[in-house]
């Protein structure tokens, strides 16, 4: 054996440093370089195009309609919001339709997370004949538009008699291929297997392993996916557009969109009524916006 | 995390082994029971390790099946029948003839285009676009989770509110858009008329809508790229744009690849936008039918004229244009690959 030294670690750090520090500033891309003005000024251009339209819609929903039919647009609010609202929440029929928006996105949001999460623990982490091949199932559906399913749909909301009734919206909710991946992704590198080989020593049944080990550490997943899922029912459109009229059980988006229709549609109560339905969920992003992102983010790196 | 594990799991160890002796001073007898309660235990846990997997998955794939597997095979099955809206149980076997009416269909083929272009108008510029924005955020900057949940507050506006609001700022005669055109001495543009602006128009929603969120997938992805590969580069004399071109974007291969698939999909099903955009029109997609959609026209032949056999024979055109455009896709990919 030659005793060849191979250089000791602070040699090798403080080495690389020197040369990280003799490299073009360009060296350093990628979150250890600054932005510059530039970014700034891109940034802040983009930010004001993404909430400008949102903004807007207070303002126009805070005008009259007359107002809105003059150039140049108005740019700052009036004094009419409150009674706009007023008037769009009792036309658009909006109490009723918050209420089974709230009702629907809540079950499908639970039903979802809990399904997804013991789902996407039985794919992450145990062993099972046709695993692979129903995995592949999932996530080759989740490339599937749902298009493709809304007329067999509509004959089975149909014979069940369920038209303008609320279920007829819940029961396709209540699955979410993505939410099973999303799940499985997390598990896989949130959940160690050490744990639940330990809690198996131990003695535990699978429901067990399920209950304390599994739900306790998917905890923060499950309650981005929550959101996620959330967010997405209560936009969701084309489905209850099709099997709820605005008469009987309107989501929020039926209703609102049913604001639109008609040849001299008011503006302003359109706008109120689309700054209603979308203000929710605004609050919602206000509030957990960080963990929406981080979520968003986790969910899309482990693809 | 790991306290919460810890406190779960403790009293799974008092229940499943009680007075257990410490361990290296077991006795013979202990070791007996041991033994003993393991058998009787095995062929429980043996059936709990087999079958559990099954019912974690089965209340998934159940409502899976009724919901989402079931209604997608079946549409194939209705595409071959003649079924009308008005009465959706009786279905007369009439083989293909709903698939050579669409052939035949001047308007099946406005739409494909329409949905072509309009995906092409709206996810072209809005995966660049997210691009460019997820390189600047993964600079070091201020307020950084400001941009990010700004950006992302399109992506909670509903298809509804969303279209509504860019009826008014497209509208022709008042509209802020064209008002401001005016300020640069740019002709008022008809955007609900003309099929151009019209299809420019209802792509802006969709690009408004996505950016953000395309932005923040692909950030997700810069981040994991390690950060060796840009100081090696660097070494070997890289500029900035040539570490974005030889590290950045091939490292961010899969990830481009999915948010295409995705937007491909998406775009495939546009239907609130262009619906809600001449909210008077409604499903033939404008007065000259210029901004109909696939999605559209699906629900024209099936809610409108009713026909919901001809509506499944279209629903499933769209799904092999989807998995010729898959194909394409994956070509190029495997192409872009070899070459690099």
């Amino acid at each position: 054996m030659t005793t060849t030294v191979t250089p000791p670690p602070p040699e090798t750090t403080s080495a690389k440093e020197q040369v990280r520090s003799r490299l073009p500033k360009s060296a350093r891309a990628g979150g250890t370089l600054h932005g510059g003005p530039i970014a700034y000024a891109i940034l802040i251009v983009f930010t004001i195009v993404s909430l400008f339209p949102l903004v807007w819609t207070a303002i126009a929903a805070s005008r009259d309609t007359q107002r809105l039919a003059q150039t140049p647009p108005p740019f700052w609010f009036g004094s009419n919001l409150f009674k706009n609202l007023e008037i769009a929440w009792t036309e658009a029929n909006l109490g009723e339709a918050f209420l089974n928006t709230t009702i629907v996105a809540g079950i499908s949001a639970v039903t979802v997370v809990i399904l997804s999460t013991i789902a996407g623990f039985a794919f992450a982490k145990l062993r099972f004949r046709g695993r692979g091949a129903l995995m592949l199932l999932v996530i080759g559906t989740m490339m599937v538009p749902p298009q493709l399913s809304i007329i067999p749909l509509y004959m089975m909301v149909a014979k069940l008699d369920w038209t303008d009734q609320l279920q007829a919206v819940i029961f396709p909710s209540l699955v979410s291929a993505f939410g099973v991946f999303f799940m499985r992704q997390y598990l896989l590198q949130a959940l160690p297997d050490e744990i639940i080989e330990a809690a198996r020593v131990d003695g535990a049944s699978s429901w067990r392993v399920v209950w304390h080990v599994v739900f306790p550490a998917a905890r923060p997943a499950m309650a981005v996916l929550g959101m996620l899922i959330f967010v997405q029912t209560w936009n969701d459109f084309l489905w209850p557009f099709l099997v709820l009229t605005q008469s009987g059980n309107p989501t929020v988006q039926v209703a609102v969109a049913g604001l639109g229709r008609g040849f001299t549609p008011d503006q302003s109560l359109i706008m109120a009524g689309a700054l209603l339905g979308t203000l929710p969920l605004l609050l919602v992003f206000a509030v957990f916006g960080k963990q929406i992102v981080g979520g968003i983010m986790q969910g899309a790196v482990k693809g | 995390m790991s306290t919460r594990h810890d406190t779960a799991a403790s009293p799974l160890k008092g229940g499943a082994a009680p007075g257990r002796p410490p361990r290296g001073t077991a006795s013979a007898s202990a070791k007996d029971r041991e033994e003993r309660r393991r058998k009787k235990l095995s062929r429980r846990w043996q059936r709990d390790m087999r079958w559990s997997p099954y019912a974690f998955v089965a209340p998934f794939f159940l409502l899976f099946l009724a919901f989402g597997l079931f209604p997608l095979i079946y549409t194939g099955w209705a595409s071959l029948h003649q079924v009308e809206l008005t009465a959706p149980t009786d279905m007369n076997w009439v083989g293909l003839k709903n698939y050579t009416r669409i052939f035949d269909d001047d308007f099946f083929w406005n739409a494909a285009r329409n949905t072509l272009t309009i995906g092409i108008i709206s996810t072209v510029p809005q995966l660049l676009m997210a691009m460019g924005i997820a390189h600047i955020l993964n600079y070091k900057l201020r307020a950084s989770t400001f941009y990010r949940v700004a950006m992302l507050a399109p992506y909670a506006t509903s298809i509804a509110a969303a279209s509504l609001v860019f009826v008014l700022l497209f509208g022709r005669d008042y509209g802020m858009i064209n008002w401001a055109l005016d300020l640069v001495g740019i002709d008022p543009v008809a955007w609900q008329d003309d099929k151009w602006p019209g299809q420019f128009a209802v792509s802006t929603i969709i690009i408004w809508r996505w950016t953000g969120y395309n932005a923040l997938i692909y950030l997700a992805a810069m981040q994991a790229i390690p950060q060796d590969l840009y100081e090696s580069a660097a070494l070997d004399g890289a500029n900035r744009w040539q570490q974005f071109l030889h590290v950045t974007l091939p490292s961010l291969r899969p990830t481009i690849l999915f948010t295409v698939v995705v937007s491909t999909i998406g775009a495939s099903q546009v239907f609130g936008e262009p619906l809600l955009f001449d909210p008077n029109k409604g499903a033939s997609g404008g007065a000259e039918h210029q901004f109909q959609t696939l999605g559209l026209y699906l629900y024209e032949q099936g809610w409108i004229n009713q026909h919901l056999g001809r509506a499944s024979a279209i629903a499933w055109m769209m799904f092999l244009i989807l998995i010729v455009i898959g194909i394409i896709n994956y070509v190029i990919s495997r192409r872009l690959r070899a070459s690099s």
